[in-house]
């Protein structure tokens, strides 16, 4: 089987960090959580993300018919959970720098989880299949 | 005859995700947001300890009793099982985990759990903590392994060593949250009796 880039290690690193700033805001209810640990937080899973992104789109010999299927359907499943987390902030008045910084957060793990789910299915399928 | 039976036998039809749950889910999920909205303790308390409740005894009893004996089953028998069960597992786990942690947090907010002051305010950071690792592996190893898997299986000709390697990713993650879950239990039954 080909090496290919830590596409899946970078993905889960990303979603660590995200997890790590809900827990953040989490342990610090009801006051605000610190708000340069929180941009730190997001700026490095952005970065990542993107990074991923770039390694996935560089890709060659890929199965991208499987990786945009699987991502597809796993943007749609992880958009209703992240639409049920966005209401409860909204529904309970999370509000402010609070609300901007975990709805970035859901952004960056809304493209992160579907990327990593696409790549896991993709890199062992075959160029140009179904 | 007997013989070609035996020696090959017949792939599972495998369907990624099964349709005829989706219903069932979205009935689920419509429950979980009405239960918000209206902010009813009764309801809250329902999902929290209903989803919570089976979300500990799947995750337990995957990872202590099916994932041992997986472990120890020929790949061909692996997949036969893999074939009727994750597909199951795809729908049930991402359910039961929005409907346990969604009606928690806000059950939480609503019983003031989440105004504890310290040292009891650390029962609630150690769950957050185990939820967040939990969460790093089912969704980052063993969810995409889980949906590898299922694809690996619908090839015309699957890779046994491919389904083996994901397959014994799959048995040691089930593990660890399996492990974790106990932690979970730690937690919850603290906090409920603070």
């Amino acid at each position: 089987m080909r090496r290919l880039p830590p596409i899946a290690e970078i993905a889960v690193a990303a979603m660590a960090l995200i997890i790590v700033g809900g827990i953040t805001v989490a342990s610090r209810l009801p006051r605000p959580a610190p708000l340069p640990v929180l941009v730190a937080l997001v700026a490095v899973a952005a970065l990542l993300v993107l990074a991923d992104v770039v390694l996935v789109s560089r890709l060659h010999d890929f199965a991208w018919p499987v990786f945009f299927r699987v991502a597809k359907w796993s943007a749609l499943a992880y958009a209703v959970m992240y639409g049920i987390l966005e209401f409860t902030f909204v529904y309970d008045h999370v509000h402010g720098y609070t609300l901007v910084m975990l709805t970035l957060m859901l952004v960056i793990i809304a493209v992160d989880i579907p990327l990593l789910f696409g790549f896991s299915v993709a890199r062992y399928a075959e160029a140009g299949s179904e | 005859m007997a013989e070609a039976l035996v020696t090959a036998p017949s792939k599972p039809k495998i369907q990624i995700v099964p349709l005829r749950g989706l219903p069932v889910v979205a009935v689920v999920i419509a429950g979980l947001v009405a239960a918000i909205a209206t902010n009813k303790l009764w309801a809250l308390d329902f999902y929290h300890v209903v989803g919570g409740g089976m979300w500990t005894a799947l995750d337990l009893f995957l990872g202590l009793v099916i994932g041992p004996i997986l472990a120890r089953m020929s790949v061909q028998a692996r997949m036969e099982f893999s074939a009727r069960f994750m597909p199951k597992m795809l729908l049930i786990m991402p359910t039961l985990v929005t409907m346990t942690l969604a009606s928690g947090w806000q059950l939480a907010r609503l019983v003031g759990v989440l105004d504890l002051t310290y040292p009891q305010r650390w029962w609630v950071n150690a769950s957050f903590i185990v939820v967040g690792v939990m969460a790093v592996i089912a969704i980052g190893i063993l969810e995409p392994a889980n949906i590898a898997v299922l694809f690996e299986m619908r090839k015309p000709h699957p890779d046994g060593e491919i389904i083996a390697r994901l397959m014994r990713r799959f048995i040691y993650t089930a593990g660890i949250t399996g492990v974790m879950q106990i932690a979970t239990l730690i937690i919850m039954t603290r906090l409920a009796s603070l």
